[in-house]
């Protein structure tokens, strides 16, 4: 308790230092935080006076009871020769016991119920995200324009199991980051395609949860450029710990440089993809871009080795689909398999990737098939052909 | 405990099996309560061991000794334990052991149901234990088995999961059936509602939640079941249905669940303060009332578990509201039980150190609760470790506290000889320490923001959750002095003691009964004065 004690103290005169410069990275990696952030929004931050506000009236209750209590521990004790008294009611203490609560709590409810109205007002925002979780990754798709991305954890599983050292933001770190623009209303739609999951990022003080089959709105208004991580809020499954989420705030000029860019990439990759169809990969292309992308999207489930996990996700390493019937094979990934874990891949994956996946789990792992999956393979199945 | 009262059977010209026979076939209230206590505590140190694994897991950043996905199984089941085979039969057990000594009466009203309603219970834990050791191996959705996780993307041991809470089910509402009987039909003349004792009223408006909502848990299992094998949708939206619905569903069965879990030991403190104060408990009625309140309370509060998955505005403002009435009778108790100790004449025995700890570590866990019930804040505080802060204190330092405090407390009545006071003070003061270092740090990590049921965590959490471990480890030690203290109990090591034990005691069971009591409480009526 003394330790504790020592650091509430210590936190208390550096989080009253820290206000003045909150929200920056450091903050936010302090190993002895206690407390929650400010955040960097308007309504993050009346969520945090009300937090204080609670907490304040919480310590106050407490320290009066307990007060109360200790005093009777201290004065009232047998061995110091006390005699019980024989009082054992008296109504007008219980009522006042009764009512002065009641008061406090209409005290906390006003500015409650006034933050908790602005929050859930999504009207008229400027622009809309909307937010997919999966096992275990966020899709990012831009309403009003032609962007749309996966964002997965950047960690490598060395440093998860201990084989490499942990970066500053280990477990809080995504290939793609969702980039949004400050001072704009964002509003967020959020939804799943298999398990409920939750997005939260702290310092926007939003967190909702991502239904399959269901919609839900949240929104936000950054007031200040900057990089804000949060981590899903929902158990999801065996890779919970493992879907970050990372928000890069800026500027709105930068901001709509940065989509335009965005777009224009998006426009080249899907002409390229239509150029690569007349192409064919050599073997060796094949397997080493395969086991890159299987690494980074098959091997959360089916592990780095094809092995699966008995029971959960089954084993790809001398199955029948990934050594007999091509066709197949290309099917279950292109389309996934309803009812189970396995994602539609199709539009995830590059006609590319998706054909050197399927090359590499035909070919590893003692699986030999000889079988070579291109691209025009690929799009074949896509098409119904 | 139970030996010494055979000659009292033998006297009179009783004959019942001995051996593993005696308790298989036992319908006796105290050999059954005494099943249900030492199962109980089974299950504690069992579900103990699976906290020990996470938090060994848990003691610095990545992935040392489990993988995730058995990470998972072991939380979910140590919440499965904890509440179902841990704190549930206690009180069962001691509701066995207390009920009709408190209420004159010489048994509880179904005894042979008695016996079946704890001989299910084993099997039901064998049958969810097993499933660990299966293919995929056991639940690892969490306790909660929120769907679609459950159902679609669960393992196929969840069918064991399903049977297993159907038994556990099936066992508390017997029990609950045989309190409300008993209590009904068996007090002694002139023992009158409003003079029942306290732990005898918390146990009765206990037994009618219990009655509510146990049959709602099964019907979610049974759903999930259904989906997850015969093709139904109940909590599929491809089908028509909602995986939003399932959570109302668990969490109307779940609120009333968690005062399942706190009214019995309130009752408990209630009985212990009064007896170290020497003074009669302030405001009984209003004890009595605001019991009821907040079981009342308790089923129009369930969504404030769900306040993140998308309510309509109105619907989060009324639970809101509603959470945050629930403080005013839960108030009025503690501050009753201050003014109980206010100008009394205090001393400080093992089960009144257990009671004050209680008191002070319950209102802890009560006021983080009522800072949930703010909606915008909760937003911010859901999912985290400031949600596992909160309910362990109400759940380890509330619930399982109470349950030690009433275990010495009533443990020389049992036994009719003292517990080694010695060890039993190094048990509080183990586990009052270790217990904070525990659970109290797990406040700040939550605030900072490290989500609850990951196997891994940012490195910003690393120093808090080392300490987090340390606490654990010493708080999972600590109990094996609790053992070390029941088998000396057990084996009757200690002074005799006189039949009220302790000197500040009321109430039928020390005024009327000798220590140890008979094996058949009452045989006769006692008078009511």
């Amino acid at each position: 308790m003394i330790v504790s004690w020592r650091m509430v103290v210590g936190s208390l005169s550096w989080s009253l230092l820290a206000s003045t410069v909150m929200a920056d990275e450091k903050s936010s990696n302090d190993p002895y935080r206690l407390n929650l952030s400010p955040g960097v929004t308007d309504i993050s931050g009346q969520v945090y006076d009300l937090h204080m506000l609670m907490f304040g009236i919480c310590v106050v209750i407490a320290a009066l009871v307990f007060g109360a209590m200790f005093i009777a521990i201290w004065r009232h004790r047998k061995s110091r020769g006390a005699q019980a008294a024989h009082f054992h009611e008296n109504v007008k203490v219980e009522i006042a016991w009764t009512v002065i609560p009641f008061i406090i709590l209409i005290v906390m409810a006003v500015p409650a119920a006034r933050t908790l109205i602005a929050m859930e007002d999504t009207s008229e925002p400027d622009l809309t995200i909307l937010i997919t979780g999966s096992q275990w990754k966020w899709h990012y798709r831009y309403m009003d324009r032609e962007v749309e991305y996966y964002s997965r954890l950047a960690s490598q599983p060395e440093q998860i199991a201990n084989k490499l050292s942990k970066g500053a933001n280990y477990l809080l770190e995504v290939d793609r980051p969702l980039v949004l623009p400050t001072d704009k209303k964002v509003r967020f739609l959020m939804t799943s395609d298999d398990v409920i999951h939750s997005w939260w990022v702290p310092a926007f003080a939003v967190k909702k949860d991502a239904n399959p089959g269901f919609i839900n709105e949240a929104w936000t208004k950054i007031n200040q450029p900057g990089i804000y991580r949060g981590q899903c809020a929902e158990l999801c499954g065996k890779d919970h710990g493992f879907m970050p989420i990372v928000v890069i705030a800026k500027a709105p000029d930068e901001y709509e440089r940065w989509i335009s860019q965005q777009e224009a990439i998006a426009r080249e990759a899907k002409a390229e993809e239509q150029r690569l169809l007349s192409m064919n990969m050599g073997m060796d292309e094949l397997m080493k871009k395969g086991e890159a992308v299987y690494q980074s999207t098959c091997a959360a489930c089916h592990m780095p080795t094809g092995t699966g996990l008995p029971g959960v996700f089954p084993a790809l390493k001398g199955s029948k689909i990934t050594t007999q019937d091509q066709a197949a094979h290309i099917d279950i990934v292109v389309h996934g398999k309803s009812g189970t874990a396995m994602q539609a891949f199709g539009k995830q994956l590059s006609l590319a990737e998706l054909a050197a996946v399927i090359t590499y789990e035909r070919n590893a792992w003692g699986n030999n098939t000889g079988d070579m999956v291109q691209a025009k393979d690929v799009n074949a199945v896509i098409n119904g052909n | 405990m139970s030996e010494a009262t055979e000659h009292l059977d033998h006297a009179h010209s009783h004959h019942h099996p001995s051996g593993i026979k005696r308790w298989l076939y036992t319908t006796n209230h105290k050999d059954i309560g005494t099943l249900y206590l030492w199962f109980a505590f089974i299950m504690f140190l069992t579900g103990g061991a699976m906290a020990m694994v996470i938090r060994a897991e848990l003691f610095q950043p990545g992935l040392q000794i489990v993988e995730p996905n058995f990470f998972n199984q072991m939380t979910t089941v140590h919440g499965l334990i904890m509440v179902f085979g841990a704190v549930m039969p206690a009180f069962t057990g001691l509701a066995n052991w207390l009920v009709p000594m408190m209420i004159g009466a010489p048994d509880m009203a179904l005894p042979r149901m008695n016996n079946w309603s704890f001989w299910i219970l084993p099997f039901a834990f064998l049958i969810l234990l097993s499933s660990l050791f299966l293919e995929g191996g056991g639940p690892a959705f969490g306790w909660t088995f929120y769907a679609p996780l459950s159902t679609q993307y669960s393992a196929d041991s969840t069918a064991l999961f399903v049977f297993s809470v159907h038994i556990m089910g099936a066992s508390s509402i017997m029990g609950a059936i045989n309190v409300i009987v008993t209590i009904f039909n068996m007090r002694a003349p002139g023992m009158t509602w409003m003079k029942l004792p306290l732990f005898v009223w918390t146990w009765l408006i206990t037994a009618f939640l219990l009655i509510a909502v146990m049959p709602v848990l099964a019907g979610a299992v049974t759903m999930v079941l259904t989906d997850k094998f015969f093709g139904t949708s109940f909590f599929n939206a491809a089908g028509g249905g909602d995986p939003v619905m399932f959570q109302h569903i668990f969490w109307f069965f779940g609120h009333p669940e968690v005062y399942i879990m706190i009214l019995p030991a309130f009752g408990i403190i209630s009985q212990i303060v009064p007896t170290f104060s020497r003074k009669k408990l302030f405001g009984y009625a209003s004890m009595v009332y605001a019991t009821a309140s907040i079981a009342l309370l308790s089923f129009i509060v369930w969504a404030h578990h769900m306040f993140t998955t998308g309510m309509p505005l109105v619907g989060e403002m009324f639970f809101m509201f509603a959470t945050m009435l629930i403080s005013v009778p839960t108030g009025v108790k503690v501050f009753n039980w201050v003014a109980t100790m206010w100008r009394g004449s205090l001393s400080f025995e093992v089960p009144m150190l257990f009671a004050i700890a209680f008191i002070v570590l319950f209102t802890i866990g009560g006021l983080s609760g009522l800072m949930l019930a703010i909606t915008p804040v909760d937003f911010q505080y859901h999912d985290t470790y400031f949600v596992v802060a909160h309910f362990h204190y109400v759940l380890v330092t509330g619930a399982v506290f109470s349950i030690m405090a009433a275990v010495y407390y009533w443990l020389p009545k049992w036994t009719g000889h003292m517990f080694d006071v010695t060890l039993a003070k190094w048990h509080f003061w183990c586990s009052l320490i270790s217990v904070n270092v525990l659970f109290f740090p797990m406040h700040f990590v939550g605030l900072a923001g490290m989500p609850r049921r990951i196997p891994d965590y940012a490195l910003q959490f690393a120093d808090f959750n080392k300490w987090i471990s340390i606490g654990g480890f010493a708080f999972g030690l600590s109990q094996l002095i609790f053992l070390a203290v029941l088998i000396k109990a057990c084996r009757k090591q200690g002074v005799p003691v006189d039949d009220r034990v302790w000197e500040g005691a009321e109430g039928l069971e020390w005024q009327e009964l000798p220590s140890p009591a008979p094996y058949h409480s009452f045989e006769t009526p006692p008078v009511i004065k």
